[in-house]
């Protein structure tokens, strides 16, 4: 595997070496896909560079790797790129990738609070959002210069548990919080604008209860950073991020049954064909 | 019980800085208010949202924060039970979420706002441990146990009234074990939460009227269960009761069964516990008790023969 080199501090986002590091990360997690019977490979994909811009560009670093900012991925089931982006910060080894889903590793399908850069447990949609507001008052309270990001997917934006803490936020004066909203437009194998299209459009929803807003293109890393940068000073932001179910591998683009499911040798080899055509 | 938990805390606020407070839409009454006063960036209300109570307090424990989640006990552990199961107990955080008003206390307002089946339900989650304390003076000592516990917890709490019971008990409260409230022969009365006074009130019966000495046990800790306790009181006893203000299922009363049955018991066993179901009664809450079975008139008879 190609392991681009990272910054040691936020506020610096390469975007040559950052398109090579997202293609070698989805190049990894089809090798991964070969060893098990399943994975959710779809939604891992389409908060690649979200997760690349947040760990790569927006989170600090000290020089031994350590950041004092919080991630949280509240979408469990795109655990896959997390763990990509822990490996290439040699956070994870490549022994716990080699090992996920088998007995004798430590990942598992979900994020498990405990194991080397996952700082909480996920799985069920809408938990990560309360939790990251505890992590905030935490911070202000033990006065530290910290930021926390959380992803959340836009099926998960269903969840009442969400707005619950949307409307929380603002009312506790959290303020230094930004979230990435993974808008690819599925729940699980479902298209959301024909099924559940009330839940869109969530910029306006966020902007009623008073948080800062962005809409962007979540697949474009200096898009996604120069957003999170422009961030107010005295709100949480949300930033919206359009992204493509299963991006990168065009049959597995807006393909419902690429949700939870490891392609064939004969796909598997296809989807790095495109993926090293793209290069 | 809600006044001495509020003064126990407040103490313990003043020498650690981390201990956090949050409510749901719970007005800080007694020294819960000076807390607020004292250290308003540590008294938290997130208003009407308790999913948000339980999965913010999570996220404080992830940074090194003592949370107490703090409302009625229905809505501090049905409504978020997935963030008390997944956010709290899964990540094995010190969160304390404090359940006033538990069992029928909250006899008028009916089913929505009771706790039949509590102690089984946060019980059979991993990682949680359960405390009942019976007094306001056996909750003050079960406060310190809280206070070193690194873990989950589910604090059972009643209301507001509630009689000392534990003035001359001969054991100290002691985390996880049975503790001897009153010492006796013939009969032992096992039982936690404040209808341990029906406990004390039919004891004193038994010994007025039937000349029948009766022992006492606060059974504080429901979880973990201090099967070893349980076990020499079953040996101990010819007549072993269990008086509790939860369902059966779950409780004290199936657990007491299942220890007499591993450990070959030779007792007589009666259990009383809450109806399993939803009674449309409403009334004191000593009528919503009688409702399901649970007074002296309606105890007394039935042991009176055992």
């Amino acid at each position: 595997m190609e392991v681009a080199p990272s910054p040691k501090v936020g506020g610096i986002l390469d975007l040559t070496i950052s398109k090579q590091r997202c293609r070698a990360m989805r190049r990894r997690i089809l090798d991964i896909s070969q060893t098990v019977s399943a994975l959710h490979i779809a939604p891992a994909f389409s908060c690649m560079e979200i997760l690349d811009t947040i760990y790569f560009g927006l989170m600090r670093r000290d020089s031994s790797g350590k950041s004092s900012d919080t991630f949280i991925l509240s979408k469990g089931h795109g655990a896959m790129a997390q763990y990509v982006v822990l490996e290439q910060l040699g956070i994870l080894s490549k022994s716990d990738l080699d090992g996920y889903c088998h007995p004798h590793g430590r990942l598992g399908a979900h994020p498990d609070y405990g194991l080397p850069g996952i700082e909480a447990s996920t799985g069920s949609l809408g938990h990560g959002l309360p939790m990251a507001l505890g992590v905030c008052l935490a911070n202000a309270e033990s006065r530290l210069a910290s930021s926390t990001y959380v992803v959340l997917s836009d099926g998960e934006m269903m969840e009442g548990s969400n707005w619950e803490a949307v409307m929380a936020a603002i009312n506790l004066k959290i303020v230094d919080l930004t979230i990435f909203v993974d808008s690819n437009g599925f729940i699980s194998a479902t298209p959301i604008s024909s099924r559940h299209p009330n839940l869109l459009p969530l910029e306006r929803k966020f902007e009623a209860f008073g948080w800062d807003v962005r809409s962007v293109d979540g697949h474009d890393q200096q898009v996604l950073f120069n957003a999170a940068q422009s961030k107010s000073p005295d709100r949480p932001l949300a930033i919206i991020a359009t992204t493509t179910k299963g991006k990168g591998v065009s049959f597995m683009e807006n393909q419902g049954i690429w949700h939870y499911r490891s392609p064939s040798h004969d796909e598997y080899r296809q989807a790095i064909a495109e993926l090293e055509a793209n290069a | 019980m809600r006044d001495t938990f509020a003064q126990a805390f407040y103490e313990e606020a003043q020498v650690n800085p981390k201990l956090f407070m949050i409510v749901a839409d719970i007005s800080p009454a007694s020294k819960i208010a000076n807390f607020k006063q004292e250290f308003p960036t540590r008294f938290i209300d997130v208003g009407v949202a308790e999913q948000t109570l339980i999965g913010l307090s999570a996220g404080l424990a992830l940074r090194g924060y003592k949370p107490f989640a703090y409302t009625i006990a229905n809505f501090a552990i049905y409504r978020p039970f997935e963030q008390v199961r997944d956010d709290v107990c899964y990540q094995n955080l010190p969160v304390t979420v404090v359940g006033m008003g538990a069992g029928v206390t909250y006899s008028p307002l009916g089913a929505t706002h009771h706790t039949l089946e509590d102690v089984a339900v946060m019980s059979a989650i991993p990682n949680m441990s359960v405390l009942a304390p019976c007094d306001p003076p056996e909750l003050k000592d079960a406060m310190r146990a809280v206070m070193r516990h690194d873990g989950p917890m589910y604090l059972r709490l009643g209301k507001a009234g509630e009689p000392t019971l534990t003035a001359d008990a001969p054991d100290p409260f002691v985390f996880g074990k049975v503790r001897q409230v009153k010492a006796g022969r013939d009969v032992c009365i096992l039982s936690y939460g404040p209808i341990m006074s029906m406990a004390v009130d039919i004891g004193a019966k038994l010994e007025a009227e039937q000349k029948r000495s009766t022992a006492l046990y606060s059974v504080h800790t429901l979880k973990p269960m201090d099967r070893e306790g349980i076990a020499a009181i079953l040996q101990r006893y010819p007549v072993v009761l269990v008086i509790e203000e939860h369902v059966e299922q779950g409780g004290l009363g199936s657990q007491v069964k299942q220890i007499a049955w591993d450990t070959h018991a030779r007792c007589r066993l009666n259990t009383f516990s809450l109806k399993n179901s939803f009674l449309h009664v409403y009334g004191s809450h000593d009528d919503v008790r009688r409702a399901h079975g649970l007074s002296i008139d309606q105890i007394y008879p039935a042991i009176a023969k055992a």
